[in-house]
C-alpha cells in the first residue's frame, strides 16, 4: 500500500443516506479474481442505463465529477456486504476519500486496510459540505491523515477521528499482517493454553 | 470476585492473544470459513507473500456464491464465474484446505454448513469474508463478517486485529403469536433501529421469545444482525443449543463432550453484568413484517401501510425505485416471484413452514416459485421428509443448495421491474438482479403470497 499523508482534492456530492455495498459495485461484478479494474463499474446500476450508455442525472457522469478525488456521501455509507471490492472499485474509479457522519464498520474497516479514508464529520458539516457543493461544481477541500484535519474552503479545520495504530499504518504505507505476525509466539502459547479444539481436516 | 461480564465480553476475553496499547487486539479465531467470492485475492497475497496457510485445520471452504442450483454436474455457464469456482478448487488443493464441493453430501452455503457439520460451537471465534457469518452468533460463538484483506490475515496467522464493541441487548420479551416466527422478530428490530442502528455494537438478544426459538430461527435472527448495521449478534447457549449439537458429525463426543457442555454452560452473560444500550420489544405483539422499501429497515407490519414521503428523500427515493404508492398496505400488491432460500431461511425448519401452507396448494399460476434448500443435506432430508413432493405438485420450481436469488450471481435472479417476495436479507436495489424489486418475508408470507399470487397474510392459513 502507498503511503497517505495529506492531499487537497476535488469533492464529489452523493446526496444520499445508507448507501450500500450492491450500490457501490453490485454482485455481478465481484466474480472477478483480481483487485483491478473494478472503478469502471463503481454504483454500476446508478450510473448507466439499461442499454448501457451513462446516465446523465448520475454525479459521476457529469463535469463536476472530473478529477474529483472526495466523495462526499450521506449517513451510514457501505452498510450491506463484507466485500472488499466496494473500496477496491471507489480507489480503482479515483477517489481517496470519502466524507460522511457515519460508515458501516466493515466497510470502514476495509477501506483503511486499502488507503480508502473514511471522513466521519458531524451531520452540520455534512450538510455545510453538501451546501457549499450545490454552489461551486469545484470545491475543494484538504484531508491531512497525520493531524487528523479536514480543511474546508475558507480555512476552517475539522477534526475527524481515526485509530491511531490504522494512522501509522497509512502514514507509513505498513502492512497490518506483519504486526500479526510479529506476535507468531504469543500466538503458538495461545494455542497450546486454548480448549476450543476443532478440526476440520477430520 | 471478577467484574460480571456479558457473554460477548466472555468470548473476546478468552480469544485476545495481545492486546497493546496504541494497537487493536490480536485476536485469535477458532474456525474460519471460505468461499469463491471473497477469497481469490487473499490466496493471491499469500502466494506473493510466499507463505501458506497456517491452520488449514481450522479451516473449512465451500463454493456457494456462483453455482448453479439446476443440473450442478454440468459445466457453469459464465466463464468468469466457472474460472473463480476452479480458482477456489486450485487454491483449496494449493493450500491444503477442506474443501465441499459441489456434489459433496455436505455443501452447501457457507453459513448453513458449518452448523450442520457441527463446527459452530458456543464460545468460540468464527469469521468468514461474508457479512452474514453473525448467522453462527446463536450459537453463543463470537461470529463476524470480514473483508478479503482480512481473510488474508486469518490465513496466514489465525488471528484478526480487531477493536472491542460495545454491547447492546436486544430484549424480546413475550411469547409470539402464532404465525410470527424468526423471520417477523428480526424485521421487527431492524425496523425499529435502522440499518445503521447497530453500528460499533455486539447485538445480545435476550428473551422468552428468543429463548423459545429453535436453532435455526435464531439462526435467523443472528444471521440479519448485520442488516441492522452490527457486525455480530450473539445468544447464549442453552439445552436447546447442545441438543442440536449433540449428534453433529464433527461434536465432541463422550467426556469430551461432557466437559464441552459444562464449559459452555458458563458462557451466558453473568447476572448484574451491564450493555452499553437495551432495546427491548414486545413480541406477543408483533405481525408478520415485510419490507415495502430498498432496505431491510423499511419494514412494516403486513396489515400496516407503507409509508408516505412526507418530505424524507430516502423514502422517497425506496418509493420511486419500488413504484410503490405510499400510505396503502402492500397486502394484495401482485407479485411475479415467490423465493424460498438464502442463509438466512433456508434451513429444514423454513421449509417445512412453507410446505405446510402450500401442502394440497398451488401456486398463482404466472408466479415464479423459486424454492432453494441451504445445503446439500437439507435438500436430503427435505426430498425425505415428503417436503420437494409438496413443492414440486404445488407448482414451485424446487432446486439444489446454493445462495441462489438471494444474491443473483448463478442466473437465478429477477428480471427488471419484477416483484418478488423473498426470504432472504437484502432488499437493496437489484440485488435480486437488476431493477428487481423485493419484499423480504417469512417462508410463512411467502408461501401465502405465492398461493394468493399478491402479497397475503400467512395467518389466513393457520
Amino acid at each position: 500500500m502507498q503511503p497517505v499523508n495529506a492531499f487537497r482534492g476535488k469533492v464529489v456530492p452523493l446526496p444520499t443516506s445508507d448507501v450500500d455495498t450492491d450500490q457501490i459495485i453490485p454482485a455481478r461484478f465481484l466474480k472477478t479474481i483480481e483487485k483491478l479494474g473494478l472503478g469502471e463499474n463503481l454504483f454500476n446500476d446508478w450510473r448507466y442505463l439499461a442499454d448501457g450508455s451513462p446516465n446523465p442525472d448520475f454525479v459521476l457522469n457529469q463535469p463536476r465529477a472530473n478529477g474529483g478525488s472526495i466523495l462526499l456521501a450521506g449517513d451510514n455509507f457501505g452498510c450491506g456486504s463484507s466485500r472488499e471490492h466496494a473500496p477496491w472499485a471507489l480507489l480503482g474509479y479515483g477517489f481517496k476519500a470519502v466524507i460522511s457522519t457515519s460508515f458501516a464498520d466493515i466497510f470502514r474497516n476495509n477501506s483503511l486496510k486499502n488507503g480508502l479514508l473514511p471522513i466521519i464529520v458531524d451531520e452540520d458539516t455534512l450538510q455545510q459540505l453538501f451546501d457549499r457543493a450545490a454552489r461551486d461544481d469545484s470545491l475543494e477541500v484538504t484531508i491531512d491523515l497525520r493531524s487528523r484535519t479536514l480543511t474546508l474552503p475558507g480555512g476552517r479545520r475539522v477534526s475527524f477521528p481515526v485509530d491511531s495504530f490504522s494512522r501509522q499504518c497509512l502514514l507509513e504505507g505498513g502492512d497490518q499482517l506483519s504486526y500479526i505476525q510479529q506476535k507468531m509466539d504469543a500466538i503458538v502459547d495461545y494455542e497450546a493454553g486454548s480448549a476450543n479444539a476443532l478440526d476440520t481436516l477430520a | 470476585m471478577t467484574r460480571p461480564r456479558t457473554l460477548y465480553e466472555k468470548v473476546w476475553d478468552s480469544h485476545v492473544v495481545v492486546h497493546e496499547d496504541d494497537a487493536p487486539a490480536v485476536l485469535y479465531i477458532d474456525l474460519h470459513l471460505v468461499h469463491e467470492v471473497t477469497s481469490p485475492q487473499a490466496f493471491q497475497g499469500l502466494r506473493d507473500r510466499g507463505i501458506g496457510v497456517r491452520r488449514p485445520d481450522r479451516t473449512l471452504a465451500t463454493m456457494d456464491h456462483s453455482i448453479p442450483t439446476r443440473d450442478q454436474t454440468l459445466p457453469i455457464l459464465d466463464p468468469i464465474a466457472a474460472k473463480q469456482v476452479e480458482q477456489l478448487r486450485i487454491n483449496c488443493r494449493e493450500f491444503g484446505i477442506p474443501l465441499k464441493d459441489v456434489g459433496d453430501e455436505s455443501q452447501g452455503i457457507v453459513h448453513v454448513i458449518g452448523p450442520e457439520l457441527g463446527l459452530t460451537r458456543p464460545g468460540i471465534t468464527v469469521v468468514c469474508g461474508d457479512s452474514h457469518t453473525s448467522t453462527h452468533g446463536a450459537f453463543g460463538a463470537l461470529a463476524f463478517g470480514i473483508g478479503t484483506t482480512e481473510v488474508e490475515h486469518v490465513l496466514a496467522t489465525q488471528c484478526l486485529l480487531q477493536q472491542k464493541s460495545r454491547t447492546c441487548e436486544v430484549r424480546f420479551s413475550g411469547r409470539p403469536q402464532a404465525g410470527i416466527v424468526a423471520k417477523d422478530l428480526i424485521l421487527a428490530l431492524i425496523a425499529r433501529i435502522g440499518v445503521g442502528g447497530g453500528t460499533g455494537h455486539v447485538l445480545e438478544y435476550t428473551g422468552q421469545a428468543i429463548r423459545s426459538l429453535s436453532m435455526e430461527g435464531r439462526m435467523t435472527v443472528c444471521n440479519m444482525s448485520i442488516e441492522g448495521g452490527a457486525r455480530a449478534g450473539i445468544i447464549a447457549p442453552d439445552d436447546t443449543t447442545y441438543e442440536y449439537l449433540a449428534d453433529k458429525p464433527t461434536s465432541p463426543r463422550n467426556a469430551e463432550w461432557d466437559a464441552s457442555v459444562r464449559r459452555w454452560r458458563t458462557l451466558p452473560t453473568d447476572k448484574g453484568a451491564v450493555y452499553d444500550r437495551t432495546v427491548t420489544i414486545d413480541a406477543s405483539e408483533l405481525e408478520p413484517m415485510i419490507t415495502w422499501g430498498t432496505n431491510p429497515g423499511m419494514g412494516v407490519r403486513v396489515s400496516e401501510p407503507v409509508p408516505e414521503p412526507n418530505g424524507h428523500a430516502g423514502v422517497r427515493k425506496a418509493l420511486q425505485y419500488m413504484q410503490l404508492e405510499g400510505g396503502k398496505p402492500l397486502i394484495g400488491q401482485p407479485v411475479d416471484v415467490v423465493f424460498i432460500g438464502s442463509c438466512t431461511n433456508s434451513r429444514i425448519t423454513d421449509l417445512r413452514e412453507a410446505a405446510s401452507l402450500l401442502e394440497g396448494r398451488k401456486v398463482k399460476p404466472g408466479v415464479w416459485m423459486l424454492v432453494v434448500p441451504g445445503s446439500e443435506k437439507v435438500r436430503a432430508q427435505a426430498v425425505a421428509e415428503g417436503l420437494a413432493d409438496i413443492f414440486r405438485q404445488a407448482g414451485a420450481d424446487w432446486r439444489d443448495a446454493g445462495c441462489s436469488m438471494c444474491i443473483a450471481m448463478n442466473g437465478d435472479q429477477l428480471a427488471g421491474g419484477q416483484y418478488c417476495v423473498s426470504t432472504s436479507n437484502r432488499n437493496f436495489e437489484g440485488r435480486q438482479g437488476k431493477g428487481g424489486r423485493t419484499f423480504l418475508a417469512s417462508p410463512l408470507t411467502a408461501a401465502a403470497t405465492a398461493i394468493e399470487g399478491k402479497v397475503a397474510d400467512p395467518r389466513a392459513y393457520l
